[in-house]
């Protein structure tokens, strides 16, 4: 994993809007150094030049106006002003409340302890139902076989994978407990909350195979929920989605013990 | 004060006591011990993160096999002993030493009253931490062990987890406690004020400690029903915070099911957030005390101070969310959250620059206290700068849930709050006892703790920042994280190393309590009131009637010949 990290110790950027919060750890850590720095200073001259001295005795007025001190609380203020405006609200919208336009590729996410179950809709498109009273071992979405849409379906499990350059809607759901889907290099983090449906999406734009973790504490093995996520051209996809479709008429086991 | 009070038995005098000055010495001993026993929780859970799976040394064989089986601690123990550090430094260390120790013993003194407003009251607050504290520790004892939800409890993990009943039931007792403590606190500074004690005459370390009595007082009723809902989801199985058709362990759950667990964690962080400005405002009214007493001039900007202080009070109550960017709720509300978050952070910069510009002229003397007092300003800056990213809900999409967060919180509440009263301890221990602690043994604990300290928690924004999340029973399980595991044993072996710095304090405590140097009433020079009564005070605190002229930070007076005015001098010329 050797040149995997920046210099701010970051890993790789894999999505599209990886570098936008980048941008802004890099630049906040830039205003965050500069400001403990010149602090720094100044406090290292306060000690040196007002240390005790005899025969020296204290000023009581410091020579400033009390509000002048407020001056570096605007300076801060007006910094984060433009953060805020400029940088965190538009960011966040278009990463947490936009939807993303035309060709979307729908990957459902199933969270279980300690398992990630990966739901695809297979060739026609469309997830066939599921019904948490049919979840079993061998079915780990519960998805009913009676449904004819649930008859391509692909499920797997602590593996997926994405098409490079598509951008790719997941719909979050867990089982059991509350559990959180993150991608270091795509710089994806949700919780997932049982009863909840929460989607986010992300557009893959390196080729690569990168780790899925969960990062909601969610029990003795929540370490050990790790799985796969491989992005691959559009054409290595097609071929993986066909070498799928045809077995996995009936789902593949989600195994809580981690194979990984 | 009845003067019979002088001559009572051993037990009424310092177990059974209803004198503020016992109770909060109890409070303080209480609070360490906790303090000590939630280090060692963390010390032991620091050998698996930095060698996994190895066997604990000499602990391992002591530990029973459903723990640690041949030494190796399970993922269920690991839990437990998160969940246990984080509960108990929080709720069982630093609050009852800041506010029930340092609040109890202190305010009172310097108000001038002669006691808490009530005292039957306080003694019940400190009894019921007290119980709260041993059922704490000894869930460890029960079937399935202590909690192990983390200190967050969220549902609907916390629902089944075992342990979690215990948990609750002794977070009921402690919120009691801190609820009648606060109530008392309240009144007694509301009411007990010496004559011409106005408000703008009481010192910082009063208002730090009336500003967390009022978050205590409304932030903790809803968290407290918030525990009794989760204690009926356990017992009563009710569904307050489990959705429908749930499993536990793969079967389904035959509750009644539509609760919502966020539920929980709006209930929860209502109180955690104005919960960290418990943990800090109290320690910034210590360091203000030492910084202006060690300067020999007043602070900067007392006013300031004072409002910042109420300001971030009441601007704690509306943050809450900013823990929850990511946990499911509407992105949209995250914005408010947002701009709430920037905005609390303006006062927190005027109380840092106050206290910094407060260094200006003055005549600095660096004693022991003041050691600690002036560590507390950068490395709490560290603290509040690196809250810039995780209070930004972009940047925090990132660092949500990483070590970045631990090593953040960590700076504010170890390196702030604790080497703040670590300070207190120094500076108070000759008002407390009537003896001076060390000053080489306490150099000592000084700079091996600052620099410990630093080595736990600056390796944390490294780790955090490569992605590695918090609460890994395993952390080399995850393949991205192995590149940074050596700085996860340089945290580890800073903390074991911090612990051997603690020895000399440890010792250097005991000892100064029957052997230290004796001291006078005023071994600091200092000018607020509990200097002016006898080290320790006697029951009743005053030995003549307390009547007060002046602000709280009268030094260096031009004119006066010498460089302090305590606040019951009339006249200059007098002093």
């Amino acid at each position: 994993m050797s040149g995997y990290y920046r210099w701010l110790g970051l890993p790789v950027e894999a999505s599209g809007y990886a570098h936008s919060i980048d941008d802004g750890l890099l630049l906040i850590h830039a205003a965050m150094l500069a400001i403990f720095v010149l602090w720094g200073i100044f406090f290292a001259y306060l000690l040196i030049r007002y240390r005790r001295k005899d025969g020296v005795p204290a000023k009581r007025d410091s020579g400033h106006g009390g509000w002048g001190s407020l001056v570096p609380d605007f300076i801060v203020m007006a910094f984060e002003i433009g953060l805020i405006v400029l940088y965190a609200i538009p960011v966040w919208s278009r990463i947490k409340v936009d939807e993303p336009m035309g060709k979307v590729n729908t990957i459902d996410i199933v969270a279980q302890q300690f398992a990630w179950n990966v739901h695809y809709p297979g060739p026609d498109g469309k997830f066939g139902k599921t019904d948490p009273k049919l979840v079993s071992f061998t079915n780990p979405v519960g998805l009913d076989l009676k449904d004819p849409a649930a008859k391509d379906d692909i499920v797997l499990a602590n593996e997926i994978h994405l098409p490079v350059g598509v951008p790719t809607l997941f719909n979050l759901s867990s089982l059991d407990v509350i559990h959180d889907f993150s991608i270091a290099p795509f710089r994806l983090k949700q919780d997932i909350v049982p009863g909840m449906m929460i989607p986010v999406w992300v557009t893959p734009t390196r080729i690569g195979t990168y780790e899925l973790f969960c990062a909601q504490l969610c029990g003795f093995g929540h370490s050990l929920m790790h799985g796969r996520v491989i992005v691959e051209s559009e054409k290595d996809y097609q071929a993986w989605l066909k070498s799928m479709a045809p077995a996995q008429a009936a789902s593949q086991p989600a195994n809580s013990a981690n194979s990984f | 004060m009845e003067t019979n009070h002088h001559n009572q038995s051993w037990m009424k005098k310092y177990v059974f006591s209803t004198d503020h000055k016992t109770i909060g010495l109890q409070y303080m001993f209480t609070a360490l011990s906790m303090l000590l026993i939630g280090f060692i929780f963390v010390m032991i859970m620091r050998w698996q993160i930095a060698f996994p799976y190895a066997p604990i040394p000499v602990l391992g064989r002591w530990l029973p096999a459903r723990l640690a089986p041949n030494g190796v601690m399970t993922g269920a123990f690991y839990n437990s002993l998160g969940a246990m550090h984080g509960t108990i430094m929080v709720f069982f260390g630093i609050v009852p030493l800041a506010v029930g120790a340092f609040g109890n013993y202190i305010v009172p003194l310097q108000i001038g009253a002669p006691d808490m407003a009530f005292p039957r009251l306080n003694m019940l607050s400190y009894w019921l931490y007290l119980t709260a504290s041993i059922l704490l520790l000894s869930s460890f004892f029960l079937p399935g062990g202590a909690a192990q939800s983390g200190w967050t409890s969220y549902p609907p993990l916390a629902d089944f987890n075992p342990g979690q009943t215990a948990w609750i039931v002794a977070m009921l007792f402690v919120i009691t406690s801190s609820l009648l403590g606060a109530i008392n606190f309240l009144t007694t500074i509301i009411n007990m004020r010496a004559p011409g004690m106005t408000l703008w005459r009481m010192p910082v370390f009063v208002w730090s400690e009336f500003v967390a009595s009022v978050l205590l007082l409304l932030a903790f009723p809803p968290m407290e029903a918030g525990g009794v809902l989760q204690l009926m989801d356990r017992v009563l199985h009710t569904s307050f915070f489990l959705p429908k058709e749930v499993m536990i362990f793969g079967v389904l759950y035959k509750g009644s099911g539509g609760g919502q667990p966020l539920l929980w964690q709006h209930l929860f962080w209502f109180l955690a957030h104005p919960e960290v400005y418990i943990l800090v405002l109290p320690p910034i009214g210590i360091v203000a005390e030492i910084i202006a007493n060690n300067t020999r001039r007043p602070l900067h900007g007392y006013k300031i101070i004072v409002s910042s202080m109420l300001f971030i009070g009441a601007l704690s109550f509306v943050v809450w969310a900013h823990h929850m960017f990511l946990s499911g709720m509407s992105p949209i509300l995250a914005n408010f959250f947002l701009v709430t978050t920037m905005i609390i952070s303006v006062p927190s910069v005027a109380l840092l620059t106050c206290l910094i510009y407060s260094l200006h002229g003055g005549s600095i003397r660096f004693n022991t206290p003041m050691l600690y007092a002036l560590a507390f300003l950068p490395m709490f800056g560290i603290g509040g700068l690196t809250g810039l990213p995780l209070g930004l809900t972009p940047t925090d999409i990132y660092l949500h849930d990483t070590y970045y967060v631990i090593g953040h919180f960590h700076y504010i509440v170890v390196t702030g709050s604790i080497m703040a009263m670590f300070g207190g301890l120094y500076y108070w221990f000759p008002k407390f006892f009537g003896r001076k602690m060390n000053d080489t043994l306490g150099q000592i604990h000084f700079w091996g703790s600052l620099i410990c300290m630093n080595g736990i928690f600056f390796p944390m924004f490294i780790t955090g920042m490569a992605g590695e999340s918090r609460r890994l029973w395993v952390p080399t399980a995850q393949l991205h994280d192995l590149p940074v595991q050596h700085w996860n044993v340089v945290s580890s072996v800073s903390a074991w190393a911090l612990f051997l710095f603690q020895l000399p304090f440890i010792y250097n405590f005991f000892h100064s309590l029957f052997h230290g140097e004796k001291t006078v009433e005023n071994p600091w020079h200092a000018t607020t009131l509990e200097w002016t009564c006898p080290s320790p005070p006697p029951h009743g605190n005053f030995t003549k009637p307390v009547r007060v002229y002046r602000g709280p930070y009268e030094y260096s007076l031009p004119g006066a010949h010498r460089d302090w005015i305590a606040q019951d001098i009339e006249s200059e010329a007098a002093a």
